[in-house]
Order: structure tokens, then sequence, then C-alpha cells
């Protein structure tokens, strides 16, 4: 295989991880873009939302061992869109429990409470389900399929395709819906959002209902290269939040560019400079420190110092 | 007609340091009552405290037979968006315009409580017709529109909720005279013909009580003058400390 090709499958293996940031990446940045704060349990509500699907897809087939076709297809979905809805509520109490509270206190007041919700999950999950990972079985035939020299794996396709159809769902959704709109206006500013009778407490819920539905479908699609354990949604989570920062954080857009980016340049990058795999996720972190001394703001981000 | 909103005895504080003490003020269905005074003296502050924005140290408020605000001890009043949905509608100082969305968005917005979609564009329409300038300028960013379009297009947002009261904080503001001149001139169709109180915050005294039927004077947080628009006008105290003469 020539140099190019080789670089050109690293670009699609890449795209298959960046979709899966920029899911995760959304979610970090509808909530900063709305509260000012990150949210670090996002990593591990893609962990839960994976268990879940797990869950219910081995309920519905039988796990390992069933006999691809339709029905394990359908399962699939129907174990998403489950695990989507519980992250959904899961999420929503979690702000309600846990960051609500503290909404009126010192800005760290909730980041900590955030990392403590972190750790909860994930030691919860190794309480529940143990601490050996396990195999999120392809629910359809996963033959290689070979365009030119460049190989490309249904799963990859599966997961682009639900990544992409995720994304237009949200962007019409705040850019057409009332709802969504009225979440756009909360973020660019809360106090007139009232004013306009935008009930500021339904919208932040909201927020946090979808950005954990979504990463439930990361953490899902994520499965299928890294496995389902207790603390698989650390190094995914804390690299999509990578993702949403290079792109802008608060920014639904740059979050998505961003984790594509990431995604790409990590898959790149890695073989690009001889870095071992063990190493790779360097390549993450290289690259936030370079975007934050040249564009501190991120790609897309407002270059708006934060008004006192 | 009859009193729209009454503000009993209602005192704000920052920490230790009083902005409003024991303001009482009546505002009659439609009026246009306009409050005067320099800046710092509080003015901001009261209309904030109608819509809920500052708490009160003591007294209540009263929209159309409804207490709206009241102080902690006595479970604090409704929220900012329950106000709104009452029908009071605040343009507040310096716009607040949601500037990265697009005219036509923001109209949208102003009109969140509206669930009639056909009555939303209805309305959107003739604020496109009261305010040209916004029809031309529907699916542009409005952080791209000039000072004095911002404000009309603060007003018509507030205008498409259909309030009952709407409040007006500095909307001559920053702008020039021919532009300020324009605002009150729409000020007062708003309230001649579709029949919304107006309740003003103007540095521009002159201005204001031409506009307005009845004035208060706020000083230092504290009512000291209140009079119909005209007798203001001709006051001596108000002459000499707010017009200048």
């Amino acid at each position: 295989m020539d140099t190019i090709t080789l670089y050109m499958q690293y670009i699609v293996n890449g795209l298959t991880l960046g979709a899966i940031y920029s899911l995760i990446a959304l979610g970090y940045t509808m909530v900063y873009g709305i509260l000012k704060f990150i949210n670090f349990a996002h990593g591990d509500i893609l962990m839960v939302g994976a268990f879940i699907g797990l869950l219910v897809y081995n309920g519905l087939t039988g796990g390992e061992g069933a006999e691809t076709g339709a029905w394990t297809l359908t399962a699939f979905f129907i174990a998403m869109i489950v695990s989507m809805g519980f992250c959904a509520l899961l999420g929503m109490a979690i702000e309600r429990i846990a960051y609500k509270p503290l909404r009126n206190a010192n800005r760290l007041a909730p980041l900590l409470s955030a990392i403590g919700v972190s750790f909860i999950l994930s030691n919860g999950a190794a309480w529940i389900f143990g601490t050996q990972s396990r195999r999120f079985p392809y629910p359809f035939e996963n033959e290689p399929i070979h365009i030119g020299a460049i190989t490309i794996t249904p799963h990859q396709i599966v997961v682009v395709v639900v990544s992409v159809v995720m994304m237009i769902l949200l962007t019409s959704f705040v850019s057409k819906t009332r709802m969504g709109k009225a979440m756009r206006a909360a973020s660019l500013d809360q106090a007139t959002s009232m004013l306009m009778g935008i009930n500021v407490n339904r919208v932040i819920s909201l927020t946090f209902a979808i950005g954990s539905a979504l990463a439930a479908v990361g953490g899902i699609l994520a499965a299928f290269d890294f496995r389902v354990y207790p603390s698989m949604g650390t190094m995914t989570g804390l690299k999509a939040f990578v993702a949403a920062v290079i792109g802008g954080i608060g920014n639904l857009q740059g979050a998505m560019i961003g984790g594509v980016l990431l995604g790409i340049l990590e898959a790149v990058g890695a073989p690009l400079l001889h870095i071992p795999n063990g190493m790779r996720d360097t390549v993450a972190f290289a690259v936030l420190i370079i975007v934050l001394l040249v564009k501190p703001d991120g790609l897309l981000g407002k270059n708006e110092r934060e008004k006192v | 007609m009859g009193e729209i909103l009454k503000i009993d005895n209602i005192s704000v504080s920052y920490g230790s340091i009083r902005a409003l003490t024991d303001i009482s003020m009546s505002i009659d269905e439609g009026a246009v009552v306009s409050l005067i005074g320099a800046n710092g003296a509080g003015k901001s502050t009261l209309l904030k405290a109608i819509v809920g924005q500052e708490p009160l140290k003591s007294g209540s408020i009263t929209f159309a037979g409804e207490t709206i605000c009241q102080t902690k001890h006595h479970h604090g009043g409704l929220t900012t968006d329950l106000i709104a949905r009452r029908g009071i509608a605040l343009v507040p100082e310096g716009r607040h315009v949601f500037a990265d969305m697009t005219v036509e968005e923001n109209l949208d917005m102003g009109a969140f409580m509206v669930r009639d979609q056909a009555l939303i564009n209805k309305r959107k329409e003739e604020m496109y017709d009261f305010f040209p300038i916004l029809g031309a300028r529907k699916k542009q960013k409005t952080r791209s529109l000039s000072g004095g379009e911002q404000q009309m297009m603060a007003i018509a947002r507030a205008l498409m909720s259909a309030p009952r009261l709407l409040l007006l904080d500095e909307p001559g503001l920053g702008l020039a005279p021919l532009v300020v001149q324009d605002i009150f001139n729409k000020i007062k169709i708003i309230n001649e013909e579709n029949k919304v109180t107006v309740f003003l915050v103007e540095q521009n005294a002159r201005l204001a009580l031409r506009s307005s039927s009845y004035g208060y004077v706020l000083e230092n947080g504290k009512i000291v003058l209140e009079d119909k628009g005209e007798a203001l006008l001709l006051n001596e105290k108000v002459q000499k400390a707010y017009l200048g003469a």
C-alpha cells in the first residue's frame, strides 16, 4: 500500500473516531453555552449510555452469538433509543440534584460537584456491572468493504451515518423550533430571555436531556471500538471536551468541527510523527495546547472577553 | 380608567446600600408615565424591581389587581418569566437584543408566549410595517444593526407579546437626536393606537415629560416630586435640575 492510500485510510478511521467525539462534545458545549460551566460528569454519562445500550441489546437478542440480521439491527436501534431516553432522564436528574442548588454559588462549587457525580457514576457502574470490560457485539455482519485500496467496515459507516443524522436533527431543532430558539436565546442572554417569558429552568433541563441523549449515542458507538467498562468515559469524555474547546466552547458548529478535526489529527498525527500506540492520546492534548496558544477562544469561538 | 400598576412603599438594597427607599407610585391603564432622574438615582433599579429582577426589601407591587412582587418574607413574588406572562414587557437599558440571532428570530423570541403561529406571523408583519427598517433586515444578525435600529428591534420584540404594560429603560440613550425623536413618536403611536400603557425611564427629561401624562422625579432612590407632565415641565426645580434652564 503506498503512503497516500495509507493516509487516506487513516483519515477514514479518524473520521469515525471524530464523529463520536463530536457527538459527545456537543453535550459539553451546550451546557457550557447556557450555564458557563463544564459538566465533568458528561463522560460518565456516555459510559452509562453504553452499558444501558448493551444490556437492552443483549436482552433483546440474547447477546454474543446471536445471528445478525434485520432483527439484531432493529434491536440495536431500540437499544439506542432506550439508552438515549434513560440518559436524558439521568442528565436532568443530575442537574436538578447536583448543579441547580449551586447555581448562585461560587463557580468552583458546581465544578467540584460534577467531579463528584463523575466518581459516583463510574464507581456505581463498577459496583453494579463489575470492572471487566465487555464487548458490544456487532448487530450486523462487519465484513470490511474495499473501495480501491481503502477498507471501510460497515460499523464505521453506521457510526458516521448515525452521528450525522443526530447532528442534523440537533441543528434543525435549535434553528427551527420554538424551544430550540429559546435555548439559543437563553445561552446568549439569560436575564433577557426570561423577559420574553422563557422558563430558563426548563430550558436548562432540556439542554441536559439533549446533551446526555447525544452522549448515550456516542457511548454506544464508541463501544464498538473501545468495549464497555466503567471508566470508558474518562478518556473519551476528556478528548471530547478537548474537541469542544478546540472548536470554541459554547458553539455547536465548533463542537462538531472540533470533534471531527481532533479524530482525524489523532488518527493521522500518531503514525505521521511515529508516536507509539500507547502514547496516541498525547496528540489530542498537543493539539489542544497549540490551539489554546494560537486562538484561545477556539476555532469558531467569539473573541469576547467575559463581562464583569 | 383604572389603575394597572401599583407600587406600594417598596425598598431595594444592594448589600448595605439602599438603592430605592419607600417608593410608591400608581400608573393608570392607558397612560404614558415617565420617571426622570440623574444617573444613579435608581431608575433602572425600579424597572428591574417591577419585572422581578431585583428582590424587594419591603413593600409590594401589584399589577392588574394581582400581587406580582413582594418581600422574601411574603414568598417573594413571581419570577421574571411569570411576570412577563402577566403582560409586562421591559425594553432593557442597553437594548439587550439577541445579537447572534436574526431580526426575525428576535421577534420570534418576543412572541415566545404566543402559541398561535398565524398570530405570530401577523404581528411580525405589523412590526415590519411599523418599523420598515426591521422588515428590510429581517434575515440579518441583529449585531449588524445600528444602535437606533437595535433600539427599534428591542421595542418591536417587546411588542410581539402584545403586553398591557410596556416598560422602557432609557430608549434614547446614546442615539442621535433625530432617531430619538423618531422612537418617541413611535412610542406615542403604540400608546394611542395599540392602547398599551407605557412607563418610561429617561434622562432626556424634556422629551420624556412632553410625551407623558404624568411624571415622577427620582433623586437618590426617593421620589421627590410627582405631577402632570406639563406641570413638571414648568416646575422651577425640575427646570433647574433637569431641563438646563
